[in-house]
């Protein structure tokens, strides 16, 4: 079953959104623009590497997964809430969950377990 | 504290940190050689981390060699060539030989480098870093480990102002400000509009004063490095009419000088800015004549 959720979620994810199958999806704050699909799987913003013409560092062919989000975020009407999820600072990768459905793991609420450090560093003020 | 935190925390002076030399080879008597030049100047001496994707001497090893030396180091550490827990093991290490300042950076890709075939990593990314960073601070690793005592830290980050979108980089900032970085070291921009709009932001973000902003300039002997930077560094264009400003003039050498020292002047005017880095390829006396005509008085050196 699991697999077959996986499938299905790739067959509708891949195609429409480039989605990379990371099993934590963030599409909804970052303008539906797969971060995962930036060469440098970066999830919380461009790197300053983004070329004059606002194209990749990486591949001098692509816009900026990052310009793409940013111009979506503001432009697309998406809900205020993911919206406002934009600016975030998204948690690192969870490298365990490669290959899972995120649909799943948003339901079961496994996509939102972080490393203690992680969760802890974050309720505190970094300060 | 370290003395750069110190200084930024405690005094409203500015700060003057340099980009030490990588080192491949010849290891420290070379590091000797570059620490002589820096001695009595600055604040802080940039430790980096295999730069432009080129493997050199680590960021660990520097570091430690420029406190040895007598200077303060900051290490940098980027993204691209190591996961979580060896950034975790660097940052331990490098404190265990009185490191304290650190500075996270998503890094140059490995395509920038000379082994382009190279897995790249990017387990984390700049704003996690800084993150990972402040955990080790308050005395956990990321899995919740506790570390006692936790090591002394001063936490920064790098912004690129002259790097598109724009009008997103200081967002960034406020992210990478909530994330625990106290101090920001910007990548070299030859654009003074961009930097003036970006300190501009910062400011009404209310940021100014919170995170302390150090612009960087570099001291280059003519134009070539100036076309070098434009067409190979990535994040980092010079407007045509800078590079001929240089190239055309009867003593390019000195007109490189002057460039240098006019956007040192403009980047130190900026609001919120509280320092500056010079990066140095010219290898000759203009590091002091820079230094002097900024005002600055070398220190006595107490080693
Ligand atoms: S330029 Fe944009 S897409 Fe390319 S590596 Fe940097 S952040 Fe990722």
């Amino acid at each position: 079953m699991t697999t077959f959720i996986a499938t299905v979620e790739h067959l509708v994810k891949g195609p429409v959104w480039g989605c990379q199958d990371c099993g934590q999806c963030v599409l909804h704050s970052t303008g539906m623009t797969c971060p995962m699909n930036c060469p440098k799987t970066l999830r919380n913003g461009p790197c300053g590497g983004v070329r004059e013409n606002g194209n990749c560092e990486v591949k001098p062919e692509m816009q900026c997964v990052w310009l793409k989000a940013y111009d979506r975020t503001e432009n697309w009407p998406l809900p205020k809430t993911w919206k406002a999820e934009y600016n975030h600072l998204r948690p690192p990768v969870d490298n365990r969950l490669k290959g899972t459905s995120s649909w799943k793991n948003f339901f079961t609420k496994r996509d939102r377990w972080t490393p203690a450090g992680w969760a802890k560093s974050t309720d505190e003020a970094g300060h | 504290m370290s003395t750069l935190e110190h200084k930024l925390t405690n005094t409203t002076e500015m700060v003057f940190t340099a980009e030490f030399h990588s080192l491949d080879g010849n290891g420290l008597e070379k590091a000797k050689k570059y620490a002589d030049r820096f001695q009595g100047w600055f604040d802080g001496v940039n430790a980096t981390d295999n730069t432009a994707a080129h493997a050199h001497a680590s960021n660990v090893a520097t570091a430690i060699a420029i406190k040895q030396l007598g200077l303060e180091p900051i290490m940098q550490i980027v993204c691209r060539d190591k996961n979580r827990l060896a950034q975790q093991a660097d940052i331990m290490g490098a404190s265990m030989f009185g490191v304290e300042n650190f500075v996270a950076l998503t890094g140059d890709d490995v395509t920038a480098g000379d082994e382009p075939e190279a897995r790249r990593v990017f387990d984390l990314d700049g704003p996690q870093l800084v993150r990972l960073m402040s955990t080790l601070k308050h005395g956990e690793y990321m899995s919740g480990r506790k570390i006692d005592p936790a090591p002394q830290m001063f936490i920064g980050a790098v912004e690129n102002p002259a790097a598109p979108p724009f009008e997103y980089r200081v967002e960034r900032v406020a992210k990478k400000y909530a994330a625990g970085a106290k101090f920001l070291q910007l990548q070299i921009c030859y654009h003074q509009d961009r930097l003036e709009k970006f300190c501009a932001g910062v400011k009404s973000a209310g940021l100014a004063g919170k995170i302390a902003i150090i612009p960087t300039v570099v001291l280059v002997k003519g134009p070539r490095p100036l076309h070098f930077m434009h067409n190979s560094v990535p994040g980092i264009d010079v407007p045509e009419d800078q590079i001929a400003r240089v190239e055309k003039a009867a003593d390019p050498s000195e007109a490189a000088y002057l460039q240098t020292l006019e956007f040192a002047r403009h980047a130190l005017d900026q609001p919120g800015v509280r320092g500056l880095h010079i990066t140095d390829f010219r290898n000759d006396e203009t590091l002091e004549r820079l230094m002097s005509d900024l005002g600055r008085v070398r220190q006595a050196v107490t080693t």
